[in-house]
């Protein structure tokens, strides 16, 4: 792809980033405007920004799912870490085939069958042994680990296959139970994929409104569920600024995690490219 | 012996709750789906009378589901839609994914991230964003009238344009991102041997790039489809209140009718077609994979 086509190409590209931006930045701009009716441009304010700030409903259903996310996040993490393992390491096994696929299905799983299927379990095992009773963060938790350990053990099991074995056997030579071996050899490096699978399954978990609508009970709404509610009844500057809040927020982590990433990928000149 | 108990220890955690809170759920979908809706908590009919020892399921709700118009025109206009959703996000990921492989290595982690970073951006905000931007008297309309390039206002928002709109821009960068990372990985030298032998760059574009970047659109493509089939959220804030999909029908059935039987079947229905086309883009990809 030289000469001729490489212009039409590249514009294309910026065309396509244009698409995805420019609604973004309609929000982030027009977050500042002064007049309620969200299409005309009446003079700068931030009036919007107090108003999030006063909104109890908004806010409470903020902490909630903050709180729902880094505990959903961090069992995610656990049990994928778990599901790596056991498909990097443990070899050929009866079941390995079906344990694969349960653990990769949520990934191609459209969210109202994932939403739908845990509401008719969670109704249905309340009828028969009583657990859990009614439904509230913690089945919205439950579903959120559920998908998300889909995605960290993706995550965690590329990074283990390429770390090999040659350091756990040196473990072992040097008289350290497996268990030890892992904690001190493996996790440590691990730590980026288990980070990043941790930061993708708070964000999935922060961001999603279809099975958690499926799964929360009246007290436990969360923010997406008090967005969508708000959005259905029309265009509200208030969520403008709760969405560029959120931009600057992802922004900035995206930011610090390129950067970190370009460095360690500068750190090591490992042959010749 | 401690070796086995301790693989066990690692083994089980996940396993079990993969099958409780994932396989388990779809089997009880399925045995719903052969009840019937009543009034009470929970609102279906148990499906075996224990003092006769009957099964008291059926497969009625699947018949009137394939034999109600309303029904079948949200299957297939959900499935129109997905397809035609996924060819657009082809045919604007591709050249984008080609663009981005053949800048300067350098330059290719900052245009992935700005590529993911409206995705870790909610998704609800975003699809909310194109309602100010595409209303009667949202911004495009707004503009287009005080240029005087309008007399009045084109009727955008509520329409099926606006839905695809919407599913593009979701699931834009899940097509790119594969294609990339397969295009990444191509040798150029191929497309050199290809210059050498007198192609032409549109030829060898042909004829090299794109068979080659087979597996990469196989998969963008069933990261766009499947979860286009189920959408709800663009159908639901872009899509005109007539506007059937799949994932609205299954929202008001649950939520509005609470006919939860119905909408279990819905769900069965919805994961039949997500499974045939898994399997139908693997055996896509495996073909290719073969050695002529």
């Amino acid at each position: 792809m030289r000469s001729r086509w490489r212009p039409l190409i590249g514009g294309y590209a910026l065309f396509g980033y244009a698409f995805l931006y420019m609604p973004i930045v309609i929000l982030v701009v027009y977050s500042f405007n002064e007049s309620r009716l969200v299409t005309v441009w009446g003079g700068f304010s931030t009036k919007w920004y107090g108003e999030l700030l006063g909104n109890e409903r908004i806010l409470q259903a903020a902490w909630l799912s903050v709180r729902i996310a880094a505990v959903s996040a961090t069992g995610a993490v656990l049990l994928g870490t778990a599901a790596a393992i056991v498909l990097v390491r443990f070899g050929r096994f009866r079941g390995r085939g079906v344990f694969n696929g349960l653990l990769l299905a949520p990934l191609v799983m459209p969210d109202v069958i994932i939403g739908l299927s845990l509401l008719l379990l969670f109704v249905w095992l309340q009828s028969q042994i009583g657990w859990p009773a009614g439904r509230s963060g913690l089945t919205v938790g439950i579903a959120h680990i559920t998908v998300g350990v889909a995605y960290t053990t993706v995550m965690i099991r590329a990074r283990l296959s390429q770390l090999g074995r040659d350091l756990d056997d040196a473990a072992a030579d040097l008289g350290a139970p497996p268990w030890r071996g892992f904690v001190e050899v493996t996790l440590p490096l691990l730590a980026p994929a288990l980070a990043a699978g941790w930061l993708l399954s708070f964000t999935l978990s922060l961001d999603d409104l279809v099975v958690a609508s499926f799964v929360s009970g009246p007290g436990s709404s969360t923010l997406p569920i008090v967005v969508f509610s708000s959005v259905r009844l029309g265009v509200s500057p208030q969520i403008n600024a709760l969405a560029t809040v959120m931009v600057v927020v992802v922004a900035l982590i995206v930011l610090l995690v390129g950067l970190s990433m370009r460095q360690s990928s500068r750190r090591p000149p490992e042959g010749a490219d | 012996m401690t070796r086995v108990l301790g693989c066990l220890a690692v083994l089980m955690p996940p396993y079990v709750w993969m099958v409780t809170f994932f396989a388990l759920p779809i089997i009880v979908v399925f045995a719903i789906s052969l009840s019937d809706a009543v009034v009470g908590i929970p609102p279906y009919a148990p499906l075996v009378d224990w003092s006769s020892a009957r099964f008291l399921g059926d497969v009625e709700n699947y018949t009137f589901l394939l034999g109600d118009a309303y029904y079948l025109d949200g299957f297939l206009g959900s499935i129109r839609i997905a397809a035609v959703a996924t060819f657009i996000c082809f045919l604007i990921g591709y050249p984008m994914a080609l663009a981005i492989s053949r800048v300067r290595p350098t330059r290719r982690l900052p245009l992935l991230l700005l590529l993911m970073l409206p995705f870790w951006t909610s998704f609800l905000i975003r699809t909310y964003a194109w309602i100010t931007l595409l209303n009667s008297n949202g911004i495009i309309n707004n503009a287009l009238l005080n240029l005087g390039l309008r007399e009045t206002p084109i009727l955008m928002l509520y329409t099926d344009f606006s839905v695809y709109l919407g599913i593009v821009y979701a699931y834009l960068p899940f097509m790119v991102l594969p294609i990339y990372a397969v295009i990444e990985r191509h040798d150029l030298g191929l497309l050199e041997a290809a210059a050498d032998l007198g192609a032409k760059p549109f030829r060898s574009f042909l004829s090299v790039t794109l068979p080659l970047s087979i597996p990469g659109i196989a998969a963008g493509c069933l990261l766009v489809f499947v979860p286009a089939l189920g959408e709800f959220v663009v159908p639901e804030l872009l899509g005109g209140s007539d506007f059937l999909m799949i994932g609205r029908l299954l929202w008001t059935e649950t939520f509005q009718n609470r006919d939860w039987p119905l909408a279990a079947t819905v769900t069965i229905v919805l994961l039949v077609l997500v499974v045939a086309t898994v399997v139908s883009v693997q055996r896509i990809v495996d073909m290719r994979e073969r050695p002529l």
